[in-house]
C-alpha cells in the first residue's frame, strides 16, 4: 500500500493533535496535588465521565481492530463488540459503586481497603502494571498503522510519535487532562463514525466498489485473476514450486503465486523480505469486494442497490446467494527457501460471512474451548481493567459512578453497533490493506474523500493517545502510589508522589514504544483480547470475592492475583499465536493449541482464592 | 471546574438494596449471554445462520439484542436505584443511619 494523505489531511491531523496537547497544558495547571493527578480531584461530572469512559474504552482495538477483523473475517470480529459491551454489565451491576466506596486513587486502594496488607499492595500493583502493558501494546501498534498512510511515515515512527506525545501529556497533567481529552475524543469518535455509516448507507452496495486512488491517480483496487492450471501452462507459465494449495509460477522470469480453489486458481498478492508482488519497489493493492449480491443479477449488482437502511444493508449481505471475497494470509517457504507471505482470496457465501466460524471455529473440542474462553475473558475483563477502574474515582459519589457507567454503556453500545456496518462496509468496499487489516475503517473513510479520511484518522490517532494516556496514568499510579508510597512506605510528600508518577509514566511509555514496534501487523483487537484475559484472571476474582464472600483473606487475594497473572500469561506465551507471530515459528510448534487462556486461568484464580482463604482464616476471638 | 481533593461520599443506606438488585440483574444478563455462547458452541454455528427476522440471521439479531439489552437493563437498574436512594434519603441524618 502506498496511500498518502493530502496536505489538507495532514493539516487537519496536526490541528487535532495540537488541540489535544493544548488541552493537556491547560489542565496541567490545575493538577498539582496527588488527588488531582491520579483522580482529577474526584470532581468530574458524571455525564462527562461517562463519555470519557467511552473515550478510554473505545481504543484502537475497538475502532481499528474490530472493524479490521469484521472487514476480513466477517461476523467473527463482531464477537469482540458483543463481549466488550457485555463486560460493562459486570462493571455496572457488581463493581461500580462498591469500587467507588472503597477506593481513593487506584484499584489497589479498593482491594486493600479491608485488610491494609502489603502483600495485596504489591500483587495488585504488579497486576496493574502487567495488564496496562498488555493493553498498551496494541494501542501503540495501532498508532504506527495509522501514521503510515496518513503521513507517509514508517510504522515505528508512528509508535514513537504516540509514545512521545503521550508521555508529554501524562507527565505534564495527569487524570484531569486525560479525562477531557477522552471526552473530546469519545464524542468525536461517535459523531464521525455515525457520519461514516450514514455515507455508507446512502452509497449502498455494489459489485463495482469505488477504488482508492494512488499518488498519481492510478486505480489501486486488486481484482484477482482466475485461471486453471492447464490454462496457465498453455499461456507459457512454468510451475516452480507447490506447497499444498499454493503454487508459484513463472512467466518471462516474472514470478506469481496462485491458490487452488476447486478447479479454478486465484492469483494472489505476495511479499518477501525484498519483493512485493514481484517488484523491489512494488506495492500491495487494497482488496475486498462483493462478487454477487443476493437476489440481484450481475448487471443489477454492478449498478448497485442504491440507498439502504441498516436492516436491508445487513439483509443483503446475509442473503445465501451473496458471494463475498474474504482475504486471508499465510506464510510459505518457496523453492529457494525464502519466506513468502501470500495474501489470498476466498469466496464465501453471505450465510458464512454473517455468522461466527471463520477465525473462531467451534467444530473440535479445542476450538470450542477457545471460543468459550474468549467470550469469558471479554465478559469478565472489562470490570477488571485498571484504566477503567481508576475512572470511578474521578466522580464525586457512588451514584455518579453508576450514572457515568450507564452513559458509557449507551455510548459504547451505540458505537459497537456501528462497528458491524463499518467493518462490513470496508470488507466489500475495496478498502482492506491485505498486510494490515487494522486500517480498514480509515480506508473506508478514504473512499468517501480525503477530508473524512483525515478527520477519522486524526480521531483514531487521538483514540490511541487518550487510551495510552489513561493506561500510563494507571501504571504510574501503581508504581508511585501503590508501590513506592504504600508498599515500600517511603512516605512521599504530595509533590514527590506526583513527581514519582511522572517518572514512572516515562519508563512505562518507553516500554510501550518498544513492544508496539515488535508486535507490528497483529490485529490489535486480538491483542487486546489477551489484556482482557489477564485482567479477568488476575483482578476480577479478587474484586468479586472481596465484595461477596466474607471469608476472603488477604493471603487469598494475593495468591489469586499471582496465580491469575502467571497462568494467563503462561498460556498466552506458550500458545499458538505467539509461536506463529513474534517467535517466528508456526502455530503447530506451540506447546498447546489453546489460544485464549480465560477458560483455565479465571477459574484457577477463583479456586486459588477460595482454597488459600479457607487455609488462612483468622482464629475466632473466643478461642 | 473545581479540582480539589477526592471526597468521601458518606454512608449509603440504599447500598444493600442496590447490591442485591445488581447481582440479580447481573445473573439475568449472564444467563442470556451464556445462551449466545452455548447456542453457537452446541450447534457448531449452525443455529446462528437461521434467518430470524427481516432477512437477518440469529447471529446478528442475538448479538445486537445483547448490546441493546445491556442498555435497557442499565436504565432499569438506574431508575430503581435512584428511586430507592430518594426513598432512603430521609433516613440519614448527620452521617448516621437511623434505625
Amino acid at each position: 500500500m502506498n496511500l498518502h494523505g493530502t496536505p489538507l489531511s495532514i493539516i487537519i491531523f496536526s490541528a487535532f493533535v495540537g488541540l489535544v496537547l493544548y488541552l493537556s497544558w491547560f489542565f496541567a495547571r490545575k493538577a498539582k496535588s496527588a488527588a488531582g493527578y491520579y483522580a482529577a480531584g474526584g470532581q468530574i461530572h458524571w455525564a462527562v465521565n461517562g463519555i470519557s469512559f467511552a473515550g478510554d474504552y473505545l481504543s484502537a482495538a475497538s475502532f481499528l481492530g474490530i472493524c479490521g477483523m469484521i472487514a476480513t473475517l466477517g461476523y467473527d470480529g463482531f464477537l469482540y463488540s458483543i463481549g466488550y459491551l457485555a463486560g460493562w454489565i459486570v462493571a455496572l451491576f457488581v463493581v461500580a459503586e462498591p469500587m467507588k466506596r472503597m477506593g481513593k486513587f487506584t484499584f489497589t486502594d479498593a482491594l486493600d481497603a479491608k485488610f491494609n496488607s502489603r502483600g495485596i499492595k504489591l500483587a495488585a500493583a504488579i497486576s496493574t502494571l502487567v495488564v496496562s502493558i498488555c493493553y498498551l501494546i496494541p494501542q501503540m501498534n495501532g498508532a504506527g498503522t495509522l501514521v503510515e498512510p496518513l503521513l507517509g511515515l514508517p510504522h515505528w515512527v508512528g509508535v514513537i510519535i504516540v509514545g512521545v506525545i503521550v508521555i508529554t501529556i501524562v507527565a505534564t497533567a495527569g487524570m484531569t487532562s486525560t479525562t477531557y481529552v477522552q471526552f473530546l475524543k469519545g464524542g468525536l469518535l461517535l459523531i464521525f463514525s455515525t457520519i461514516l455509516v450514514i455515507f455508507l448507507m446512502v452509497r449502498g452496495i455494489s459489485t463495482e466498489a469505488p477504488s482508492l486512488q494512488g499518488d498519481d491517480g492510478q486505480n489501486l483496487h486488486y481484482t484477482p485473476a482466475e485461471a486453471t492450471h492447464e490454462g496457465l501452462l498453455a499461456e507459457g507459465y512454468l510451475r516452480l514450486h507447490q506447497d499444498g494449495e499454493f503454487s508459484k509460477y513463472s512467466l518471462n522470469n516474472e514470478a506469481s503465486w496462485w491458490k487452488q480453489d476447486g478447479d479454478m486458481m486465484w492469483k494472489c498478492q505476495w511479499q518477501t523480505a525484498t519483493l512485493i508482488n514481484g517488484k523491489a519497489d512494488g506495492l500491495l493493492y487494497p482488496v475486498g469486494r462483493i462478487k454477487t449480491i443476493g437476489g440481484m443479477t450481475a448487471e443489477e449488482g454492478a449498478k448497485g442497490t442504491g440507498r439502504l437502511n441498516p436492516i436491508t444493508f445487513l439483509a443483503r449481505l446475509t442473503h445465501p446467494d451473496t458471494r463475498i471475497e474474504q482475504w486471508h494470509k499465510t506464510k510459505i517457504f518457496d523453492e529457494t527457501g525464502e519466506k513468502t507471505t501470500i495474501y489470498y482470496p476466498k469466496v464465501v457465501s453471505g450465510t458464512d460471512q454473517m455468522k461466527p466460524g471463520v477465525k473462531f471455529k467451534v467444530k473440535t473440542g479445542w476450538e470450542k474451548l477457545n471460543f468459550i474462553s474468549l467470550m469469558l475473558a471479554l465478559f469478565f475483563g472489562t470490570a477488571a481493567l485498571p484504566h477503567i477502574l481508576i475512572r470511578y474515582y474521578t466522580v464525586p459519589s457512588p451514584a455518579c459512578a453508576r450514572k457515568s457507567t450507564i452513559v458509557a454503556i449507551a455510548a459504547i453500545g451505540f458505537f459497537y453497533v456501528l462497528t458491524l456496518f463499518m467493518g462490513l462496509g470496508a470488507g466489500i468496499g475495496g478498502t482492506i490493506n491485505p498486510a494490515d487489516n487494522n486500517m480498514s475503517a480509515p480506508l473506508l473513510a478514504m473512499s468517501f474523500g480525503g477530508v473524512l479520511f483525515a478527520i477519522i484518522s486524526a480521531i483514531a490517532f487521538a483514540t490511541v493517545l487518550g487510551t495510552v494516556a489513561g493506561l500510563i496514568v494507571a501504571a504510574s499510579g501503581a508504581v508511585a502510589h501503590d508501590l513506592m508510597d504504600r508498599f515500600f512506605q517511603m512516605d512521599l510528600s504530595e509533590t514527590a508522589k506526583v513527581k514519582a508518577g511522572k517518572v514512572a509514566a516515562f519508563v512505562v511509555g518507553i516500554i510501550a514504544i518498544i513492544l508496539g514496534i515488535v508486535f507490528r501487523g497483529v490485529n490489535v483487537s486480538f491483542l487486546v483480547g489477551w489484556a482482557f484475559a489477564v485482567a479477568a484472571s488476575a483482578n476480577l476474582p479478587a474484586i468479586l470475592m472481596l465484595l461477596f464472600w466474607p471469608k476472603t483473606t488477604a493471603p487469598g487475594i494475593v495468591a489469586s492475583i499471582t496465580v491469575g497473572i502467571i497462568s494467563a500469561l503462561g498460556i498466552i506465551l506458550t500458545g499458538p499465536a505467539m509461536f506463529a507471530g513474534p517467535y517466528g515459528m508456526t502455530a503447530a510448534d506451540a506447546l498447546h493449541p489453546l489460544g485464549q487462556p480465560g477458560i483455565i486461568s479465571i477459574p484457577l484464580s477463583f479456586l486459588t482464592l477460595v482454597v488459600v482463604s479457607l487455609m488462612t482464616q483468622p482464629k475466632k476471638a473466643a478461642e | 471546574m473545581h479540582h480539589g481533593p477526592a471526597q468521601d461520599s458518606g454512608p449509603d443506606p440504599a447500598s444493600r438494596y442496590k447490591s442485591r438488585l445488581g447481582v440479580g440483574m447481573f445473573i439475568v444478563y449472564c444467563l442470556i449471554y451464556a445462551g449466545f455462547v452455548f447456542t453457537n458452541v452446541l450447534t457448531e454455528g449452525q443455529a446462528m445462520q437461521i434467518i430470524v427476522v427481516a432477512g437477518l440471521n440469529l447471529a446478528v439479531v442475538y448479538g445486537m439484542g445483547l448490546i441493546i439489552l445491556a442498555l435497557i437493563l442499565a436504565l432499569i437498574y438506574n431508575y430503581l436505584c435512584t428511586a430507592k436512594e430518594k426513598e432512603m434519603a430521609g433516613t440519614v441524618t448527620d452521617g448516621e443511619v437511623q434505625k
